[in-house]
């Protein structure tokens, strides 16, 4: 279910790095916790995102949910395709449904973020809380 | 995030079968409720074209019997209950002495000495101890949610499927009426009522029989298109028509005038909770309107965002959501009465950005009859 050479925060993002650049986006869980996604809204090329503040927003008919920076960077590309079809956020939520791409400000910070074996042992206890 | 469950939630008797069904669950006004089962906008879309079976056993019941049931129904709702026949059901509000909301509710008329109430699922126990307290007559009044499970059967093909497990001549039931009848060997109170802006029905019936409804009711519905709806797609289908819903359009601070009920409100039916300040608004003319609004770009105004017009602020959204079947982005909004005419440009405020957004006429939604 969740890619292994992906990375993952208690927020329900994942981040793929390649090299010194970090591809963004939200999880299955979060997906289907959201519902239909109707919206989202991302930070445009040459911004600088923090660890751990918000950089984007996504909304489902129902709810507004906020997205977190797992690591720290400068915005590369946000997926424009999202704007016109932000269902794909449900439909490929690991794959065509990246949020942005980012330069890594300092890629060892990945290594602190969940592998994929710890995130889904995550997601199932919360699922067995529900 | 949906709110973890918890054993003090109440749970309607077909809990067990949402689960089943691995609808997302949450609290809702006390109680366990599906949210959605296979996504709000498919449960919207089936309800517009087809049929959605909503469980909404959560609503309460309350029954009011005796030769003074008239009087007391009349002493405490602000529309005319006299006007009901035998069969019927009316939309009212149940009024504070400040002519407020205590609640919105359906008033079916039983018999002269026999009237039952539907009542929102988080305001029952406070509904039963205000009509109560305010008992000045013989009438006895019974809380009796307990007693009753309800489904509702909505969208174009509803009367259809529900034809097919009862006797009873579905058609002719018109709307915001009712009868009492058999389906699937169960007796139940049949009611052309809903809270989609689709026709439909409602049914009452013992809790114990839920399971087999439901899932007779499933099976006479798939073929042609029916879906489990959860509560999500009743909000944004309830949104999409322009109907009020208590602790948001309407609570202990609104008045039916303000909130666009004029329509439920008969002052001249003799006196009720409310009617001397209900009388006293409508002469003094509104402070504020209930109105409808389409955004103009792409943003989403949710429940509580400021509205603003000419540069301040004017009020605040009661109901804000894209609108499935429409494909706009709609809300309900209080606003003094001289921005309510259709075409005046307001904005609203989402994440610290004023929105534009547009008065439109309600309801946003009607059905083709």
């Amino acid at each position: 279910m969740y890619p292994s050479d992906y990375r993952y925060t208690k927020e329900h993002e994942w981040i793929k790095v390649s090299g010194d650049t970090g591809t963004i986006g939200i999880t299955d869980y979060a997906q289907h916790e959201l519902g239909d996604v109707v919206f989202v809204e991302l930070p445009a090329a040459g911004t600088k995102i923090t660890t751990g503040d918000v950089f984007g927003t996504i909304e489902s008919v129902k709810a507004v949910s906020e997205i977190y920076a797992p690591v720290s960077g400068e915005v590369i590309e946000a997926n424009a395709a999202l704007t016109a079809a932000p269902e794909t956020v449900n439909s490929d939520p690991h794959g065509a449904a990246w949020l942005i791409k980012i330069k890594l400000a300092n890629p060892a910070e990945v290594s602190s973020l969940m592998d994929a074996a710890a995130y889904q042992a995550f997601v199932s206890e919360k699922e067995a809380s529900a | 995030m949906t709110s973890p469950t918890t054993a003090q939630l109440r749970k309607t008797a077909l809990n067990a079968e949402h689960r089943r069904l691995k609808a997302k669950m949450v609290n809702f006004g006390g109680w366990d409720m599906p949210v959605e089962y296979s996504g709000i906008v498919s449960e919207h879309m089936a309800t517009r074209t087809a049929a959605g079976l909503f469980d909404v056993s959560h609503m309460g019941e309350i029954e009011v019997f005796g030769e003074d049931a008239l009087a007391l129904v009349q002493h405490v709702t602000c529309n005319d209950a006299s006007r009901l026949a035998i069969g019927q059901a009316q939309y009212s509000g149940l009024m504070t002495p400040q002519g407020t909301f205590v609640d919105d509710l359906l008033v079916h008329k039983i018999s002269d000495k026999h009237y039952f109430l539907c009542v929102n699922a988080g305001t029952q126990d406070q509904d039963f101890e205000h009509i109560l307290a305010n008992n000045h007559t013989g009438a006895q009044i019974e809380n009796a949610g307990a007693r009753y499970s309800q489904l509702a059967i909505q969208g174009p093909k509803a009367l259809a499927i529900l034809q097919a497990l009862t006797p009873v001549p579905l058609n002719s039931v018109p709307y915001y009426h009712f009868t009492f009848g058999d389906v699937d060997g169960v007796d139940c109170l049949i009611a052309r009522t809903g809270y989609t802006g689709e026709d439909g029905f409602e049914i009452y019936f013992p809790p114990d029989q839920s399971e087999k409804l439901w899932n007779d009711l499933m099976e006479a519905g798939s073929g042609v298109g029916m879906i489990p709806c959860g509560l999500g797609a009743r909000n944004t289908l309830r949104l999409e028509a322009s109907m009020c819903l208590y602790g948001h359009e309407i609570d202990d601070t609104t008045t039916p005038y303000e909130a666009g009920l004029g329509w439920i409100c008969k002052p001249n039916k003799g006196e009720f909770l409310g009617r001397d300040a209900l009388v006293r608004q409508k002469e003094k003319g509104l402070e504020r309107t209930l109105v409808g609004f389409e955004m103009q770009d792409r943003l989403i105004a949710r429940d509580a965002c400021g509205v603003c017009a000419e540069g301040k602020a004017i009020g605040r959204v009661t109901s804000g959501s894209p609108a499935p079947f429409l494909k706009k982005n709609i809300g309900m909004a209080y606003v003094p009465p001289v921005f309510r005419a259709p075409g005046t440009e307001i904005s609203v405020e989402i994440r610290g950005k004023q929105a534009p957004a547009r008065i439109v006429p309600m309801p946003f939604y009607k059905r083709a009859k």
